[in-house]
């Protein structure tokens, strides 16, 4: 027993200054991002179950309406402008679901153990936002190993890999926190579910993921235009394959749609504890 | 075990309640209690559900907003300094709230790098509770292959590694065999020992309550009915009292509707069945 730990005295418990804070919030989100890794190292199944959706869509919708240039993508193989499309997709559908883990926390008591820590409402939300994009980056390696067996041509560039990366942990930060949003407003699995998959498909669909933006009815583009996942695609698909993109927009976009989401989210934390 | 009186009271309780009040909505919870937990006590808060421990326990963990004043951790105000008071303390909430799919090890490290251990330090002192609550041959193993009992003292060492002054159980035994129940008391009552630490507990069990609080304060309605060591309360009824019958004495008939929400059943009988 001599060699446990031994409580500091009270007046230790000094209340960090902004500096402070802000370490602590990049600490807990390794410390999240790090979890997650050791969660998928212990249950590497999902990786391959989560990939059948995307396999799908690139073997069965890529190659067909590849063949059959029915969607005009000017120079680019259809299946190579569908990889960057099925990729935010596929982050997409991990992050958007986070919100129906946020409740089994709640329910399970594991959201008040993480909350009875020294860790600021906004700087767990950011670190569950960032787990996300971590989970959400490992399925994109399965995907990515995919596309490339399937010949679409991607960029041998390493910077814009890294650029990848970053979209995909943007976009997924965004999306993870819109679903704890609603998990905070609706407070219940069942109801997170049925909006959960109410939502997903038309963000999808009112995207550039499938077809061109020019393509698009008048009333599509305009939903296009606010659509986050939009701009993810586009950086996705400029950074990937070369196609041109707003990479300066892109990336503003989707931090400040992040950064946004972060902060609604935070300041439903305690709703989603008392609920 | 410390009987009440037996030693000089601490200057600066472990906790204060003064004048603790919650109300949702035309619900009043917690209506208006006044508590001190000395250092270095097992304190229990015992009642029915609905009683209010579970909320007077969110207050002082911060999980609930408290007003200014109305509680303090060593002295420190929970309303003005949450942070700082959070590093005080160790909860262990009521359901199983490990997480399966990691190793003992990795779900007592996580709470180590969420109270900034300093990472020298991390790995021995993540052994050490792990040594403490009797974990550490299967530390690397999913806590998913854990049994019930096996579970509930891994959180208590994911709540130790942070070497908190105050320990906060919200019915640590609930759903577990005697056994295992034993288990999980002996490591608290070891840990006390070594390290001095203040227990701050809610619990059903009268028996449990008995034998392991210095103080108990029954509570009823929001507020607190009694409050004393078991021995003081017991004898306050009758030579032959047991603390099942002070419970009924200060509980009254009411006790059949007041047994909780279907939230705390479903939450007692989800923790009941991960227990298995």
């Amino acid at each position: 027993m001599s060699v446990l730990p031994v409580a500091p005295p009270a007046a230790s418990a000094e209340d960090p200054g902004p500096l402070g804070t802000l370490a602590t919030a990049a600490r807990r989100v390794a410390t999240m991002c790090l979890v997650e890794l050791q969660r998928l190292r212990h249950d590497r199944s999902e990786l391959v179950t989560r990939a059948v959706q995307p396999a799908l869509w690139l073997l069965v919708f890529g190659q067909v309406f590849t063949r059959i240039h029915a969607i005009p993508t000017g120079d680019t193989p259809y299946l190579d402008f569908l990889a960057p499309g099925i990729l935010a997709q596929s982050a997409l559908f991990i992050a958007i679901f986070y919100g129906i883990q946020i409740i089994w926390e709640r329910d399970a008591g594991v959201l008040s153990k993480l909350l009875v820590t020294p860790t600021p409402r906004m700087a767990l939300v950011t670190a569950k936002a960032f787990a996300a994009g971590v989970r959400a980056v490992a399925q994109a390696v399965v995907v990515l190993l995919l596309a490339l067996v399937l010949g679409v041509a991607l960029s041998p560039n390493p910077l814009h890999w890294l650029g990848v990366v970053v979209a995909l942990l943007l976009g997924s930060a965004f999306f993870c926190c819109l679903s704890i949003t609603i998990a905070g407003l609706v407070l219940s699995r069942d109801r997170l579910m049925g909006i959960g998959q109410a939502i997903t498909m038309p963000l999808f669909f009112a995207s550039n993921a499938l077809y061109p933006v020019e393509l698009m009815p008048g009333w599509l583009q305009v939903i296009n235009h606010v659509n986050p996942l939009s701009y993810e695609v586009e950086a996705l698909r400029g950074l990937l394959i070369g196609t041109p993109a707003r990479l300066w927009l892109d990336f503003a976009v989707l931090l400040l749609a992040a950064a946004a989401m972060i902060t609604i989210a935070s300041s439903l934390l305690p709703r989603l504890v008392r609920g | 075990m410390t009987a009440i009186g037996a030693g000089p009271p601490a200057d600066v309780p472990a906790v204060r309640c003064t004048g603790l009040r919650q109300a949702f909505g035309d619900t009043v919870a917690v209506d208006g209690i006044d508590l001190e937990v000395r250092p270095g006590e097992v304190f229990g808060l015992l009642g029915p559900n609905g009683a209010g421990k579970t909320t007077t326990i969110r207050m002082i963990t911060t999980l609930l907003p408290a007003p200014p004043g109305a509680i303090e951790v060593f002295g420190i105000d929970v309303a003005r300094r949450r942070s700082a008071v959070r590093r005080l303390l160790g909860y262990v909430p009521q359901q199983l709230s490990a997480d399966g799919t990691l190793s003992g090890r990795e779900n007592v490290a996580l709470f180590a790098r969420l109270f900034d251990v300093p990472r020298r330090d991390r790995d021995a002192q993540v052994d050490a509770v792990l040594t403490a609550v009797d974990l550490l041959d299967v530390a690397d193993r999913q806590v998913k292959t854990y049994s019930g009992g096996m579970v509930r003292r891994l959180e208590l060492a994911q709540a130790l590694v942070s070497a908190p002054r105050v320990l906060v159980l919200d019915e640590p035994t609930v759903g577990l065999d005697p056994v295992a129940r034993d288990g999980v008391w002996d490591r608290i009552t070891d840990i006390r020992l070594a390290t001095g630490m203040t227990v701050l507990v809610t619990t059903h069990a009268m028996q449990e309550a008995d034998a392991q609080c210095d103080r108990i304060a029954l509570m009823h309605r929001g507020r607190v009915q009694a409050l004393g060591t078991p021995a003081d309360l017991r004898g306050a009824l009758g030579p032959d009292a047991t603390l099942d019958d002070v419970f009924r004495h200060h509980t009254g008939d009411t006790l059949a509707d007041r047994s909780g929400g279907l939230r705390d059943v479903r939450a007692a009988r989800r923790t009941a069945g991960r227990l298995g």
